[in-house]
């Protein structure tokens, strides 16, 4: 997959957990916690509906690398490389 | 016959919407079948029904708004006689006293006829449906108001009464408004006390770390599920807590239904039961917790979740909160609160070592148990979650 697509994976599957953000307006160096008010269940379900959507593993300790968009789209484009 | 009730979810909810029924008269319904769909400040709910029968007749239409405790359907109950004659639908008290009741719609005192042009029977239907004559067009003979008109001038005003709270506040608003009432209520009439306790969680942590490293992304545990199954699990040491107080009484529950605070993407906050959750294994409890958590954001909680708790627990440690001291939501008697999981210095055997410790805090009711029991409650739930391979 190309990193444009990845992009477009975890933007929408972004979109269906915190449907009322704007992601347009995402930085994509700040964290998703602070830009939308995500908590641990909110970041739990964006890692399985990544897992689902691009058949990767992620191990927990590499949650903090999907912390923001750019840092999972590069963690995720290396993954499915 | 069985009457199917506006349900009371909660101490902060006077009234509901019914938005949809979801079974037609003449139906089979079970017990536990969601019948019905109601919009309250929590969001929409699936009222489940607690008899199983036939349904039998509609009472409140989709769109009304109704007191806690109105008959919404007559439910003609499993082994009913067929010949029984079904009583005439009316609206009943709710079966707690509500002290901030809302009244949907207030009727208004009819003022005197005066020189108004009113048949008899038109002036006694207004009196009845609080309609004031002199604000009636008549479009009866020489302008006189009739009985049709009146019912025209009822309809209309019941509409504006409906309509106007939604135009005026939105969600948000009404939500923090019947929150603040019921917290207001608590303080009022509970006598709090509160305690905190300093829990070690270092072993909790290392071995949800390497649980979750068994396991399957979609299998793996949030640390809030440990402390919910330890909050529950101590409960059974100390059952004075896991209680509801009513009419001057402290009534225990067998059951232990952990209401789990949750906050929402629109503003507010709501509290369901986990049924049962000492009974649950870890597994479980995540399953139906995430789950939970899905139905309160989006809607679709169910009327037993939202009425069902018999104590709260609420986790502030995501948002950097390391203590909180709630305020218990009556009817229960008891509120669990837990902090933020921080690294410290700590005393072990004369050494200090690093720990991950968290402070829980218990804010419970004086006229039910007191500090000493309350303590012994904290350090069960200290205990248990130094032994998480146990719960």
């Amino acid at each position: 997959m190309t990193g444009d697509e990845i992009r477009g994976a975890v933007l929408r599957v972004l979109g269906e957990i915190a449907p009322e953000a704007d992601l347009s307006t995402i930085k994509p160096d700040v964290p998703f916690r602070d830009q939308l008010d995500l908590d641990s269940m909110d970041l739990l379900n964006f890692v399985i509906a990544l897992h689902e959507a691009l058949r990767v593993e992620i191990p927990e300790a590499d949650y903090p690398k999907l912390a923001t968009l750019d840092g999972a789209v590069d963690y995720l484009t290396t993954r499915t490389s | 016959m069985a009457e199917f009730l506006m349900p009371i979810l909660g101490a902060d909810m006077s009234a509901g919407t019914l938005i949809a029924w979801r079974k037609k008269p003449g139906d089979v319904v079970k017990r536990g079948d969601v019948i019905a769909e109601v919009e309250t400040d929590k969001g929409l709910i699936d009222v489940e029904i607690f008899v199983s029968g036939v349904l039998e007749k509609i009472v409140v239409q989709p769109g009304q708004t109704v007191p806690t405790g109105t008959l919404l359907a007559i439910i003609r109950e499993e082994g009913a006689l067929e010949t029984a004659a079904p009583p005439a639908p009316r609206p009943v008290a709710p079966p707690v006293a509500q002290p901030e009741a809302r009244v949907v719609v207030p009727p208004v005192a009819p003022a005197p006829a005066g020189r108004v042009r009113i048949s008899p029977l038109a002036k006694k239907l207004a009196a009845e449906l609080g309609v004031d004559p002199s604000t009636v067009e008549g479009t009866g003979p020489g302008g006189a108001i009739t009985g049709e008109d009146i019912e025209r001038a009822a309809a209309s005003a019941r509409a504006a009464a409906l309509a106007a709270p939604r135009a005026e506040f939105d969600r948000e608003a009404r939500m923090r408004q019947t929150i603040g009432a019921a917290m207001a209520r608590s303080k009022r009439e509970i006598p709090h006390f509160y305690l905190a306790t300093t829990v070690d969680m270092d072993r909790a942590m290392r071995w949800l770390a390497e649980e979750n490293l068994r396991r399957s992304v979609t299998d793996r545990l949030l640390y809030g599920v440990l402390l919910i199954k330890a909050a529950a699990l101590a409960l059974r040491e100390v059952p004075e807590l896991n209680a509801v107080w009513r009419g001057g009484q402290c009534l225990q529950s067998n059951a232990i239904h952990v209401g789990v605070a949750i906050s929402l993407r629109q503003g507010g906050v709501v509290a369901p039961a986990l049924h049962q959750a000492d009974r649950q294994s870890l597994d479980d409890l995540m399953q139906n917790f995430r789950d939970l958590v899905q139905r309160a954001r989006s809607g679709g909680l169910r009327s037993s979740e939202l009425s069902d708790p018999t104590i709260t627990v609420t986790s502030l440690g995501e948002q950097g909160v390391e203590s909180v001291f709630g305020i218990i939501y009556p009817p229960q008697v008891a509120i669990v609160g837990f902090g933020k999981i921080v690294e410290r210095p700590w005393s072990v055997e004369g050494r200090i070592v690093s720990r991950q410790v968290m402070t829980a805090t218990l804010s419970a009711d004086h006229r039910v148990t007191d500090g000493h029991r309350g303590g012994l409650f904290l350090a069960a739930v200290d205990r248990l979650l130094r032994e998480p391979g146990r719960l």
